[in-house]
């Protein structure tokens, strides 16, 4: 899925909803939208001094995620931001010179597999008097979880295109009335774990 | 063999294990126990107490700047820390290795507001190369190790250790601990032999070579390996303000001094070169000027230990990360031995223009009130060229970096890339201690002296032979030259009322002298350098007096101005 989040110049909105114009995202002029993987140990306070990168820079976080990662001890932070390669090359540098941050590397969306989800709360009177909510859901993908006389609740996973075009779809009904989007997570595509190899390396320097 | 011993006396036994000679310190409330500890080890832990800890701070990067050792200040939680703040992030935009020692209340009680507790590591997360907050005995033998490793490995810089009143207190089994590997932390490292020949490749393909050379030379101890770099292949080198005494003033290679008030022909020169090197620095704005019209006419090597250095604010070819300790003979093996001499020789007129124009009416004026490069030039002069020139921030301290010569390694303690007033006392009285067999000479204006002025108390307590040369002017000499030249003249808040600095160099027993007159001047120089122990010199200079050439802030290098009109 083409996910080049730049405005268009005719002034309309793309179909992947995504640009300025559709008020949904942030997306300034000539500048991508990068995910950022870093890896670090588990000390308390990295979290901090990862996100005082951004703050320096005037680069606003988009999403963040953090997890501890599949190899113990070590910390994952999936951050998405937009800016221009230079910017994203300068702050996983300079993200990854501290001194408990193991690696920080960039990505495009083609780079990686991506993740998101969210929950939509929405007025259940008005969803059963409404068709186009049920079919709004199926061709979304999206999945009712809980029904009740007052509210229901719609669960999508997915890429931000493909839920934020839910959410605005369903708010043009006028029946949403508590939407929250997940931290973007995401694993690259390469063959080659570069965190393995890193250790691995290191290890041997020991 | 372990001990049981308290957490105070565990952080003793694990700062002697580092080798720590000398402390810079005030005592306080949460760092009591530590000082109690301190009372049994004055015989090896040396601890010099300051005035303010902003002197701790600044004593500790004097020492450690001159010596190559890591510097250590010891200061109490919440106010003793944050007086610290503005040398930890002088230390760290300059590279200096330090570490901190700040007390802090029990574990128990952080994040409660209790009485002098405020969040050290939040604040100094930021300024420093690692903080980290010991909230158990346990952890000191580690911490400590670990701190001292990262202050002083790869680009050395400040660490920041809060230590918990309770981890003081608690009992230990104490086993002192060697860290000399993170796994995180690459302090340096090592570029791929095709580096290096390309290196080569294109220091032998250039025609005009030229050679920037920072406070990295100093940091990896890569003075001799610089010169038989530039030597063998004859490239001309100029330094930056931090990076001047990595190279002597007199060798025939040294083109003179980067910058804003830097000299006439490196500036032009970068412009001109094809060939761009600069060598452990950082292409500071004030090196730099407009990045936009900065040496694009030339390829650019740089070689740094910093990864995150390369490509900040100048697109370089070719980026040779590494110590250059090492990388330097590396390339040196594979350069040609050859000669520049005519593009050398492109040096001598703007030499000569400068040297007429500017550099000959300050150093030897015949007529008027003294002026601040005479000074400098005199006391240079008078210590053979062989002296540590600490200076204040400001237009003491661009005179003084301008026509202090520098013969030894090591010889200049400055505030570059903070530009931190009332820096100059302080690092003066920490760098007697770091270099006690030489002669420390500190050149400071009538502002800068009255920011740290209280460590006069200091100096005559450990009668640390500091000769302190005031250079007066009655201004904030500096911030009234751009007033001058981009304010029409608006002096706001720069004429300064001052004080009898006689009488207070006397309340601190401390001999002083004033000079007026130019003939007292040599006269003057030769007592304050006879007397021993410490200084205060002070030097009547004209009231209004200009550091040039000048390169505006913003201007392209090669615009530089010799004169303000």
């Amino acid at each position: 899925m083409e996910t080049k989040y730049t405005k268009n110049a005719g002034g309309e909105c793309g179909d992947c909803n995504l640009c300025g114009n559709c008020g949904s995202l942030d997306c300034p002029e000539g500048k991508n939208m990068y995910t950022m993987i870093i890896y670090s140990e588990n000390f308390a306070g990295i979290l901090n001094q990862i996100t005082a990168v951004f703050t320096r820079r005037q680069v606003n976080i988009e999403s963040l995620n953090v997890c501890a990662s599949s190899t113990p001890g070590v910390h994952k932070y999936t951050i998405t931001c937009f800016c221009n390669e230079e910017m994203a090359m300068m702050l996983t540098k300079q993200i990854e010179k501290k001194i408990d941050v193991l690696q920080a590397n960039y990505f495009t969306d083609d780079q990686i597999f991506i993740l998101e989800a969210c929950l939509l709360k929405v007025n259940t009177n008005m969803m059963l008097n409404n068709k186009d909510v049920g079919r709004i859901v199926r061709i979304h993908g999206a999945r009712i979880v809980e029904v009740n006389p007052t509210y229901s609740i719609i669960e999508k996973k997915g890429i931000t295109a493909d839920i934020l075009s839910l959410f605005h779809q369903l708010d043009k009904l006028g029946v949403v009335l508590q939407f929250v989007r997940s931290g973007r997570i995401a694993v690259t595509k390469s063959c080659i774990e570069q965190l393995d190899r890193y250790l691995e390396e290191r290890e041997s320097q020991r | 063999m372990m001990e049981r011993i308290s957490g105070a006396e565990a952080m003793m036994r694990s700062l002697e294990h580092e080798g720590v000679e000398v402390l810079f310190g005030y005592p306080g409330g949460a760092i009591i126990p530590t000082y109690d500890a301190l009372y049994d080890h004055k015989e090896t832990l040396n601890h010099i107490l300051v005035r303010h800890e902003q002197g701790a701070i600044h004593a500790a990067q004097g020492y450690a700047r001159v010596s190559g050792k890591v510097g250590c200040a010891i200061v109490t939680s919440g106010p003793g820390a944050m007086n610290t703040i503005s040398g930890i992030a002088d230390a760290m935009v300059d590279s200096t290795p330090m570490v901190v020692i700040c007390g802090q209340v029990g574990a128990a009680m952080l994040g409660t507001d209790a009485f002098q507790e405020v969040d050290v590591i939040g604040v100094t997360q930021p300024i420093s190369k690692w903080a980290f907050q010991i909230r158990r005995s346990e952890d000191i033998a580690w911490a400590v190790s670990r701190a001292f490793y990262i202050a002083r490995s790869g680009r050395p810089g400040p660490v920041v250790l809060d230590f918990t009143k309770n981890a003081q207190t608690g009992l230990v089994d104490f086993e002192p601990q060697k860290v000399n590997f993170i796994r995180s932390y690459k302090p340096a490292p090592v570029p791929e032999d095709s580096v290096i020949e390309k290196a080569a490749r294109l220091i032998n393909n250039s025609v005009k070579p030229f050679v920037l050379v920072g406070q990295g030379v100093e940091l990896g101890n890569a003075q001799e390996e610089l010169r038989e770099f530039l030597e063998k292949a004859q490239l001309p080198a100029a330094r930056t303000l931090l990076g001047l005494s990595a190279l002597p003033s007199d060798h025939p290679l040294n083109m003179g001094m980067l910058g804003m008030h830097g000299n006439l022909g490196p500036n032009m020169m970068t412009n001109q070169c094809d060939l761009l090197i600069a060598i452990g620095m950082r292409f500071d704005d004030r090196v730099t000027g407009n990045l936009n019209t900065y040496a694009k006419q030339a390829k650019i090597i740089h070689f740094d230990i910093d990864p995150s250095e390369i490509n900040k604010n100048v697109r370089v070819n070719l980026a040779v990360v590494g110590d250059c300790k090492q990388t330097l003979p590396a390339v040196t093996r594979l350069l040609d031995k050859t000669t520049h001499q005519a593009w050398i020789d492109g040096f001598k007129p703007y030499a000569e223009k400068e040297d007429n124009k500017v550099i000959h009416p300050a150093i030897y004026p015949t007529e008027g009130p003294l002026l601040m490069g005479e000074v400098v030039r005199k006391v240079s002069e008078a210590t053979e060229h062989k002296a540590i020139l600490v200076t204040d921030v400001g237009q003491n301290q661009m005179f003084a970096c301008r026509y202090f010569k520098y013969s030894q390694n090591r010889s200049i303690v400055t505030s570059g890339g903070c530009g931190t007033m009332g820096f100059g006392l302080p690092a003066a009285m920490g760098a007697t201690f770091g270099a006690p067999d030489r002669t420390v000479c500190m050149f400071c204006g009538d502002g800068g002296l009255q920011m740290t002025i209280q460590e006069l108390g200091t100096i005559m307590e450990q009668q640390a032979p500091v000769k302190i040369i005031l250079l007066n002017n009655d201004y904030l000499g500096n911030v009234r030259q751009w007033q001058y030249m981009f304010y029409n003249k608006r002096y706001s808040f720069t004429p300064m009322v001052n004080p009898d600095f006689e009488l207070i160099a006397r309340g601190y027993r401390i001999p002083c002298r004033t000079v007026v007159e130019r003939a007292d001047l040599e006269g003057a120089i030769q007592e304050m350098l006879s007397t021993e122990g410490p200084f205060l010199l002070q030097c009547a200079v004209k009231a209004e007096d200009d550091v040039l050439p000048m390169i505006p802030p913003g201007s392209n290098i090669d615009e530089m101005l010799l004169e303000v009109k």
